[in-house]
């Protein structure tokens, strides 16, 4: 593991930087992505769910989007939003993206259920110019509590099924995430982690303090100037 | 192998008892087909033959009212056996629409909304020009002079049709199977033309094994002392049988071995044993002669031949230089492809070979593979996932276009 830098790279209050008014119902963590993603920006959302991010960012920065969900029941209702959604997963369907082929590409809350974590990051990176990646932290107090005081896997808002049950294979704290991004050469250009009711963290920061109060990390990342290290970038 | 239920029959061929053939009069009489439009020799059809087809005509059916925009319009393509009545009765079965189940009114394709038009293919049977026309350089049927029809012929004449229509662009391009293989060339040959496209059950390719099982058709029709060498309409003969015989292979093809399990099983057609002869003793046995004999009733034979080699030369990305994405290049087009889980004919990976290519392209593309156990004849069939997603699809890009 390479030394990480004591505090994250750009301090970054997500919330202030949301224009009043403009909540409107939407999830805060949306919001979070929302601030994130320039307007009429190419955006690929990976598991899209039923298309809410999509169809905010559509409807408020007028994005030009696409999506990837597994269930057919969250493509149907894709469809009926008028989004352009294919059924597929994140570790099978993302080698036949051409590089660069979007301005943003965002994955919430699914690289922890995916086979192979590595592979599905250096291909977001060489998709999108810039990644915008959330993931529940495994670092969080209460994680460590049910694991540490009650000896048990833990079951929080953010990972709610029992570990026989879980989708979620491959998790990871937020700095085991900024570890993964300096193996494969992701520059961290922006980060922050979101409490229990998903309201970002407004101070910067050591990482191991939001590593211990983030119930989830939100990362922009883009790649390296020069190459992604052993990526599969396609030439 | 017979198709007559009556072990006494098999004796019989139908050569020793000619039918009377359709007269080609009556294959192309407007009264039963729907509406015809005419070109001329000064408007041929160039074909990928090298071959400048004319005069031709093209038989269409048409539902719903075109908007004073001319922007409502919707093409279906029918499938290698279908035809242009796609919502109404069909002159020679007396059956519904094939396709009722999807459009009409209230339905995904909403007849009070949009102006829907299918045209039988050039090559086929049902109106439009094919082997069993008149060749008018010889004043008999073409037979297997008729020239070789591609996919693409028979986009580049359904155009030369909405040119006389006067629809200059399509709201929404649909089909499944062969039709679905024309709602491909429809977006790789006319983009501009193409608001939206669903093509549905297909691929960009015909397979190996598909190739496969066509040739089995065709060499059954062509083993028919009847089909006379394709002159059967001069000889006054009809290849009932191996046409028929075609017919039930391509027929297994379309279902899946869950639905054949749960339609017949092993079940017997009359009593419980078996009668330990060749007689039609299962169930699907029967079934599957039925399917032969009511298909001999309304499909020509050279016909058959003829499109099922367009099917199997179809490859678009092969007119591309080998990379699919590229007949989809800067497209505008918005596509939705959709498979079913038991299709073993168009099996769900050729759907998404080609949303993988529509995808190299950046087009805008939604896939959807829908759960069904009917196999590749689903998309004709109740599906209310199918009927679901495409509602959704064809409503967002309605608003999308305005209507």
């Amino acid at each position: 593991m390479k030394q990480l830098r004591d505090t994250p790279p750009a301090p970054w209050d997500a919330a202030a930087s949301l224009p009043q008014g403009e909540r409107d119902g939407a999830r805060i963590d949306h919001l979070v992505v929302l601030g994130l993603v320039p307007p009429g920006a190419r955006v690929l959302d990976i598991g899209c769910g039923d298309g809410t991010l999509l169809a905010l960012l559509r409807d408020r920065r007028g994005i030009d989007g696409r999506g990837i969900e597994l269930s057919r029941h969250g493509v149907n209702a894709c469809l009926a939003r008028g989004l352009p959604v294919i059924q597929g997963d994140a570790d099978t369907d993302l080698a036949n993206y051409p590089d660069d082929a979007f301005d943003v590409v965002i994955l919430s809350q699914t690289i922890q259920a995916t086979r192979n974590p590595r592979i599905v990051l250096e291909h977001l990176l060489r998709i999108g110019r810039q990644v915008v990646i959330s993931f529940p932290n495994f670092g969080h107090w209460r994680v460590r509590a049910e694991l540490g005081f009650r000896g048990r896997m833990p079951v929080t808002p953010l990972m709610p099924e029992e570990w026989y049950e879980t989708q979620n294979i491959h998790h990871c704290t937020i700095r085991d995430f900024v570890g993964l991004c300096r193996t494969v050469g992701a520059r961290i250009e922006k980060a922050t982690a979101l409490d229990a009711r998903g309201r970002p963290m407004r101070f910067a920061m050591p990482w191991w303090v939001w590593n211990l109060l983030g119930a989830q990390g939100v990362f922009l990342l883009s790649q390296e100037a020069g190459e992604v290290f052993g990526g599969p970038r396609q030439v | 192998m017979t198709l007559s239920l009556d072990p006494a029959a098999q004796s019989r061929t139908e050569s020793a008892v000619p039918v009377p053939p359709p007269t080609v009069a009556e294959a192309e009489a407007p009264s039963t087909q729907g509406q015809i439009v005419q070109f001329g020799p000064d408007e041929p059809l160039a074909m990928d033959a090298g071959v400048l087809l004319a005069p031709f005509q093209i038989a269409y059916q048409t539902a719903g009212t075109l908007n004073a925009d001319r922007s409502n319009a919707v093409l279906i393509c029918h499938a290698l056996t279908g035809d242009q009545h796609f919502a109404h009765t069909h002159p020679v079965t007396g059956k519904r629409g094939w396709w009722e189940t999807l459009v009409g009114p209230g339905k995904p394709i909403d007849t009070n909304r949009y102006f829907v038009v299918c045209s039988n293919v050039v090559g086929s049977c049902m109106g439009s020009t094919g082997p069993a026309s008149t060749d008018p350089a010889t004043g008999r049927a073409y037979g297997l002079d008729f020239p070789l029809v591609t996919i693409r012929d028979m986009v580049r004449a359904q155009a030369m049709l909405l040119d006389r229509l006067g629809i200059r662009d399509l709201f929404l391009c649909i089909g499944g199977s062969m039709g679905g293989m024309q709602v491909l060339q429809w977006a790789a040959l006319y983009p501009e033309r193409v608001f939206a496209a669903m093509p549905i059950a297909t691929g960009a390719r015909h397979s190996a094994q598909n190739i496969a099982f066509h040739e089995v058709g065709r060499q059954a029709i062509m083993a028919d002392p009847a089909w006379a060498e394709g002159r059967y309409l001069e000889a006054g003969t009809r290849p009932a049988k191996g046409l028929g015989v075609a017919r039930m292979g391509a027929h297994i093809t379309y279902l899946s071995e869950p639905a054949l399990h749960r339609k017949f099983g092993r079940r017997f057609q009359d009593g419980s044993a078996p009668t330990f002869s060749f007689n039609a003793d299962f169930q699907i046995e029967s079934y599957l002669r039925h399917q032969g004999l009511s298909f001999v009733e309304r499909f020509d034979a050279n016909a058959y031949l003829y499109l099922t080699r367009a099917m199997d030369y179809f490859d678009l990305a092969a007119d591309h230089g080998g990379v699919l994405a590229k007949a989809f290049k800067d497209t505008k087009t918005r596509f939705c492809v959709m498979s079913f889980t038991s299709d073993w004919l168009f099996p769900t990976a050729d759907s998404r070979a080609i949303v993988h290519a529509l995808n190299a392209a950046s087009a805008a593309v939604a896939f959807v593979e829908i759960e069904s156990d009917k196999g590749h004849d689903a998309f004709l069939l109740d599906e209310p996932v199918m009927f679901a997603a495409a509602h959704g699809f064809i409503d967002a890009a309605a608003r999308a276009r305005g209507l």
